[in-house]
């Protein structure tokens, strides 16, 4: 898997290169990316090439999901790649909306990064993936909570 | 949970993305943005320390700032110092920032780098994951220095957690990938390999991603894996649908894990030990034989897993290509999801089939689906099905179905999509030529083809046509009767046209015969279609009426009309021009003898692989223009140097068969009114090395050197050319002004990454020439050209050139590259023409030192007069006849165009033949004390040596 991103009606919510490409070249990629795939129909195959790669896209509500994979890369398990995420992004925000997204996005960032490591699964179990952003969230609480005061002040 | 996360801290980030998401246009929103970047500039910029939750909470902001695609240019520093905190949040935000803005400034990789060493030797797992992660996010050179030797430890360590081995495993990967030469396997291999037994569905999962690419390198060292991963993708396999617990999707087992297997295996041949290949073909079967069950589950995600681990197991089954029953098996089940109501599914197993196509054991079940797949071809709604669908009709193709194949393909294009058009034609016409029984199907497909869809028939594809209808003469006659009758259509495309001209031009007489389609009659009907034609095609009729005065001595009066006509003779394009006043000329003057020699048919072409074919194998990319188009370009310089060739269609087949004498050369011969059939091999030599230069043969070796030196008296060629990168020049000068087109042709199939062209003027030459041009693009594709546009000004005189540097990476290895580029002094040249009087009386008034200058040398050819005149033009001065009293000698007179002043310029070269030698020659004289002149002649000397 060479990226991955999503977006909704032509903004972009979160996007992930697992390989080096050039501020520019990102840019004028996800662009051309947005316009191929919100022209496409819904009965139309979630797969197509574009440049030497392979898109997989699908579309939940109003938010699309983005792979970008090799030739040789299997397009089905990419798929269920996007719909695991999915699947672990509702568990964690609990039925999961574009908000959760915008106002999280570092937490989406998260789980992504336990999901998917340098393009790569790094562990398909949804227990596992969501261990691992509980204890974070755990020490977060420890860390915050006798902040609240602070916090406060620090905004005012 | 969910309370948990969606409260916690940073209200102040939660209210500026409401604020940004209230904006209601974007100019509001940039205002807002600005105020904000304004802010935290100045709290990061503020006497009072900020402590760790500002820090964090700004540094997101800028996070989210930068996500919205504004530019981020502060704020590095904070995220690292966030790196050390210890509190978990904080440091989280710090390695996310890093991990989607750092840019490679070595000083903070260098801080970046420590927070990673103290997190890695943490002992804390969590601290462990996050550093882990950030090299894998990053993974940059500097990075795979500092800890690609540590990582393979903490993989393969007894006491190490297991999320930290699965961060590990992937880490390690990614910095294989960028930097294969740091990460050394040595001593861990066989525990790498061995993580494939581990306890840990989810450590598996991320080792064998590491596995796979590091067997695909060196496949010896890991081939172990081959019967360890066998036995692991038997006990998944076999296992029933809830052994695996959480690593069961959808009641399929471990799916991911599952293909990742398969895929393993792919990169190894069939197993050698009998046990374990028995094993893996069991597995198969079961895969197999799972496709028939019911499916457990009607979610669409179970069926997804469970095909995607079909398909790969199929894939694996094409690749042992080894074993006829499950080749077959697989084929008949790729057969039932061509039916399929998912989209997904067709799409998938069209283009698996194809791959199965090629296998001996499987082509002939493929073939048994033919109408599914036409069906497909007409019904499917999606473009990207129908073009699979075309490919695999391209791939079950042979001899037993090639005319149905062909015929429906032709049918589609009648209606196809625009974007495919290009490909299906060279399809169609690749399988007619390749399975032709008959030569006269052939040419009636491509004629169709050119009647469907004649905007999308490339040049190569008609020129293709004229090759084989040349290289075979029993279907000569049949192609000009059937071409013929294609022109006889009121509207027919241009490409028409052209094959026409061309075949009616070498094969009318095979018809005219016939009354119906007499000499006449055929002149006629093509020179119908000439006004509405483009110049080139033009060109290629009126080179077609020549031929017909030869082939047909009673169309000459009418030609010869139609050649004198004030639209042909005096027509506004040079080329055209030129070709009417040389063919009327040639055809007035020359004996039918002489004729029938010059314009003889075409000599046969060479075998060699299809231009088409090869055109297809470069289709891939669309976008990147081929080398062909480069071709395309480099010929055209050709001709605008060689000057009288019979034009691009046969330059393009001659310039293929150096070889064989050139038809260019003749024509030179007439031009310069020597005897007309002995055009002199000397002549011809100058064309000749044009044509090398435009055909796929000309040697590529050694043009570094001279390339500058060849570029003196003409403007367009290959000025380098080496193994990867090939570099053609276009150039046009007027008065002081330049333009120069440099087109890059990646002559590999890999891409050049980090491709930069620097053009400096060296020393002096800064302040004497301006050239300006814009940067390329970074990457090159295998087989792509770019093109580049330089803007040159001729502020004063000069005599250094500048220089051209370019760098590039291809495979991992920086290529460097300098160039002069072959801006002269004499390309700022504009011709005078003068009179005798005139000429001898500046001559004579130019008699002080520095505005003469006089050289003597060795000619090392022989001087012929043809190649001495072309030369002296290309030189960019006006060639004056009847000026100087001795007709021996070249007087020729030009302006050399600067910004500052105009430089009037007299040159005369005095050839002495019997001294061999040359004599001499060349004084030449200035109007203006212009001490550069000197300088001038140098370009002149090396070059004339040349001649």
């Amino acid at each position: 898997i060479k990226s991955t991103k999503k977006h909704c009606f032509g903004k972009l919510r979160l996007q992930k290169w697992y390989t080096a490409t050039a501020e520019r070249d990102k840019k004028k990629m996800v662009r051309e990316l947005m316009q191929i795939v919100l022209a496409r129909k819904p009965k139309m195959c979630s797969f197509l090439e574009w440049r030497d790669l392979k898109i997989v896209y699908k579309r939940y509500a109003s938010l699309y999901f983005c792979c970008a994979i090799e030739e040789q890369d299997n397009e089905l398990i990419t798929l269920e790649v996007i719909h695991r995420f999915v699947e672990l992004l509702d568990k964690y925000f609990g039925s999961v909306c574009e908000l959760d997204i915008i106002f999280n996005f570092e937490k989406a960032y998260f789980i992504l990064d336990e999901f998917l490591m340098g393009g790569e699964i790094q562990d398909t179990s949804k227990k596992s993936v969501l261990k691992a952003i509980e204890q974070a969230d755990l020490l977060q609480e420890e860390d915050e909570s006798p902040r609240s005061v602070l916090e406060e002040m620090g905004l005012a | 949970m969910p309370a948990v996360s969606k409260g916690d801290g940073m209200r102040g980030l939660a209210v500026f993305i409401s604020d940004i998401r209230n904006c209601k246009s974007k100019e509001a929103e940039i205002k807002r943005i600005n105020k904000e970047l304004a802010n935290i500039r100045s709290k990061f910029k503020g006497d009072k320390a900020l402590d760790g939750y500002s820090k964090k909470k700004y540094v997101c902001k800028l996070l989210f700032i930068f996500l919205l695609g504004h530019d981020i240019d502060f704020g590095h520093m904070e995220a690292v110092n966030l790196l050390s905190s210890n509190k978990y949040t904080e440091k989280q935000i710090g390695y996310l920032f890093i991990s989607v803005l750092v840019n490679s400034n070595s000083e903070l990789i260098r801080l970046i780098n420590n927070a990673i060493k103290n997190d890695l030797s943490s002992r804390n797992p969590t601290f462990m994951c996050l550093a882990l992660h950030c090299i894998a996010n990053v993974g940059s050179r500097e990075m795979a220095e500092a800890f690609a030797s540590e990582i393979p430890r903490i993989l393969v360590a007894g006491d190490t957690m297991d999320s930290v081995k699965q961060s590990a495993a992937l880490c390690l990967l990614r910095l294989y990938k960028t930097s294969p030469d740091l990460v050394l396997m040595g001593e861990w291999t066989s525990r790498v390999v061995h993580l494939l037994n581990d306890q840990h569905m989810g450590v598996v999962t991320a080792a064998i991603s590491l596995i796979t690419c590091l067997s695909q390198k060196n496949p010896d060292e890991f081939k172990t894996c081959v019967s360890l991963a066998v036995s692991r993708l038997s006990r998944i396999v076999s296992s029933a649908s809830t052994d695996l617990q959480d690593y069961t999707y959808y009641f399929v087992p471990a799916p991911w894990l599952s293909c990742k297997l398969l895929r393993l295996l792919q990169c190894y041949p069939p197993p050698e030990d009998g046990a374990v290949k028995g094993r893996l073909v069991e597995c198969l079967e079961t895969i197999l034989n799972k496709a028939q069950e019911p499916p457990k589950s009607k979610k669409v995600q179970h069926s997804n897993a469970k095909n995607a681990i079909l398909f790969e197991a199929i894939s694996l089954i094409i690749h042992y290509d080894s074993e006829p029953n499950l080749l077959v098996r697989a084929c008949n089940q790729l057969g039932q999801f061509l039916q399929h109501r998912e989209t997904n599914l067709r799409y998938l197993a069209l283009e698996s089939m194809c791959t199965l196509a090629s296998s001996e054991f499987s082509h002939e079940a493929v073939k048994t689906h033919i109408e599914t797949v036409i069906n497909a071809l007409k019904t499917e709604r999606d473009v990207s099905v129908r073009q699979r669908a075309a490919d695999l009709l391209y791939a079950m193709c042979d001899r037993s179905n090639a005319k149905q194949i062909v015929a429906e393909m032709l049918s589609y294009l009648e209606t196809a999509d625009y974007s495919i058009r290009e490909e299906m034609v060279l399809k169609v016409a690749i399988l007619a030529e390749k399975y032709a029984v008959d030569y006269s199907w052939y040419v009636d497909t491509i004629l169709n083809l050119i009647r469907i869809a004649g905007d999308y028939v490339s040049e190569e594809v008609w020129y293709r046509v004229i090759q084989i209808v040349i290289n075979r003469d029993d279907v000569q006659g049949y192609a000009a009767k059937t071409v013929f009758e294609a022109l006889q259509a009121p509207a027919c495309h241009e490409n028409m046209v052209k094959v026409g001209g061309y075949i009616l031009g070498e094969f009318g007489n095979l018809i005219a015969g016939d009354p119906r389609s007499s000499p006449l009659v055929q002149f006629n009907l093509l020179h119908s279609k000439f006004h509405l034609c483009s110049v080139p095609t033009r060109a290629l009729l009126l080179s077609a009426y020549i031929k017909f005065i030869n082939l047909f001595p009673e169309t000459k009066a009418t030609i010869q009309e139609v050649l004198r006509c004030d639209s042909q003779i005096r027509n506004s394009d040079v080329e055209l021009q030129q070709r009417a006043v040389e063919y009327l000329k040639l055809s007035s003057i020359a004996s039918t003898d002489v004729l029938a020699t010059v314009l003889e048919e075409m000599p046969p072409f060479p075998e060699r692989e299809s231009s088409i074919l090869a055109k297809l194998k470069k289709k891939k990319g669309p976008g990147a223009v081929s080398v062909t188009e480069l071709e395309d370009s480099k010929r055209e310089g050709g001709e605008l140097n060689g000057g009288g060739d019979r034009g691009q269609d046969t330059a393009t087949m001659a310039a293929s068969n150096a070889s064989t004498p050139s038809p260019s050369a003749d024509l030179l011969g007439i031009r310069s009114t020597a005897p007309l059939g002995a055009a002199p091999a000397s002549a011809g030599s100058l064309l000749v090395d044009v044509f090398s230069e435009a055909g796929p043969t000309a040697p590529s070796a050694a043009v570094n050197d001279d390339g500058f030196l060849r570029f003196v008296c003409k403007n367009n060629g290959v000025l380098f050319e080496n193994q990867l990168l090939q570099i053609g020049i276009k150039s046009e000068y007027r008065q002081n002004l330049g333009r120069m087109y440099l087109f890059y042709g990646n002559k590999t199939s890999v891409q050049f990454a980090s491709f930069t062209t620097t053009v400096s003027c060296p020393g002096e030459l800064q302040s004497q020439l301006n050239v300006q041009t814009k940067p390329v693009e970074p990457l090159v594709e295998g087989g792509a050209q770019i093109q580049q546009v330089l803007n040159i000004e001729c502020l004063t005189d000069f005599s250094d050139a500048p220089l051209l540097n370019i760098k590039f990476r291809y495979g991992g290895a920086l290529q460097n590259l300098t160039l002069k580029l072959p801006v002269t002094i004499n390309k700022f040249f504009q011709p005078t023409e003068m009179t005798s009087h005139d000429f001898f009386q500046r001559w004579k008034q130019l008699s002080q030192p520095q505005q003469e200058a006089q050289k003597i040398f060795k000619a090392n050819n022989s001087m012929d007069t043809e190649v001495l005149k072309a030369k002296l033009l290309g030189l960019g001065t006006a060639l004056l006849d009847n000026v100087d009293p001795n007709p021996e000698n070249y007087v020729c007179a030009g302006v050399i165009q600067t910004k500052s002043q105009q430089v009037g310029c007299l040159l005369r070269l005095e050839p002495n033949a019997q001294a061999q030698v040359q004599h001499t020659d060349s004084p030449e004289r200035v109007s203006h004390n212009y001490s550069s002149i000197p300088n001038f002649l140098h370009y002149l000397s090396p070059y004339s040596v040349n001649i």
